[in-house]
């Protein structure tokens, strides 16, 4: 499935929080760029999971209604590496939210199947936006182009296709 | 007891260097949010839920309303903006909505283009004084 960097939702606290893994696998074409001999999961891939998390939280609370795009990445570090074999986990949560966006905050974590425990690795803090609400008075597709099958998919395999809306490409 | 200016100026101060990634030094009271301090649109969706957070005490929220902070959604209504230029209408409702603004040199030209040359660190400040008075 391309450019999905989240395998699973592990958790889900409607309109507050979203938990989700990813497993860190050699079969991933970008870990032989990154580097050759030496792969380790690049940091902007895990900013991006950690979007794509942050991003689900945000949609699910308007029942995926709002085209919700990321619009800032106010802070992020990463201070240890993640290497094939290790899983990493996206914890996000909703700060504030209103018509006009969201900002988010949370932590990505490691773990290492040695010894089985969860390592916080890094902090993020993000906004997304209703692209709908935009100030600049943009008008975009009526389609929800942002949760696409992908999306739906992960969401029915972590047994969450309850919180998608009927027709989650309309308005 | 009501917050003391240097109080709001260092929260505010905080809230900007956190929001937009400036230096605390740049954040002077004359410095305008987006010419100086660069800030683009999302930022300012930032900078109001900063202050929330940075404002709100255990006993008073501090809730600030879409359109309280910046002027939104007003500039599309036609009789408050024609050709480019605010009406006399508009700048009675700027004035009106938006006190903690200094418009005096934004209203010799009254070109919408330049409205978000009066969004100050001042403006900030006295915007969160009068807030938390009120």
């Amino acid at each position: 499935m391309r450019w999905m960097w989240i395998d699973a939702v592990t958790a889900f606290e409607p309109g507050h929080r979203m938990v989700a893994v990813k497993n860190v696998s050699l079969a991933e074409d970008h870990l032989h760029q990154h580097f050759p001999g030496r792969p380790i999961m690049p940091g902007s891939l895990m900013i991006e999971g950690f979007a794509q998390t942050a991003g689900i939280l945000v949609g699910a609370t308007e029942g995926f209604r709002e085209k919700v795009i990321l619009a800032k990445i106010a802070r992020a570090t990463i201070e240890q590496d993640v290497v094939p074999g290790q899983c990493i986990r996206y914890d996000a949560s909703i700060e504030r939210i209103d018509s006009a966006g969201a900002s988010t905050r949370g932590t990505i974590e490691r773990m290492d199947h040695r010894d089985g425990a969860w390592v916080r690795i890094g902090e993020v803090e993000m906004m997304f936006s209703h692209i709908d609400q935009n100030r600049a008075g943009v008008a975009f597709p009526e389609e929800n182009f942002v949760f696409g099958e992908n999306f739906r998919a992960i969401l029915q395999a972590s047994g969450l296709d309850r919180f998608l809306a009927k027709e989650p490409h309309g308005r | 007891m009501p917050m003391a200016r240097p109080e709001i100026e260092s929260g505010v101060r905080e809230v900007l260097c956190d929001a937009l990634g400036v230096d605390a030094d740049d954040v002077v009271p004359a410095a305008r949010i987006k010419s100086d301090l660069g800030a683009e649109s999302i930022d300012y969706l930032d900078i109001m839920f900063r202050l929330e957070k940075r404002f709100t005490t255990p006993d008073r929220p501090f809730k600030i309303a879409q359109g309280e902070l910046f002027p939104e959604n007003m500039l599309s209504d036609p009789t408050l903006v024609e050709n480019g230029k605010v009406t006399d209408k508009g700048m009675t409702v700027l004035k009106e909505r938006m006190p903690h603004v200094d418009f005096s040199t934004f209203e010799k030209d009254r070109n919408v283009a330049n409205l978000s040359e009066t969004f100050t660190v001042k403006s900030l400040i006295e915007f969160v004084e009068r807030k938390l008075k009120a």
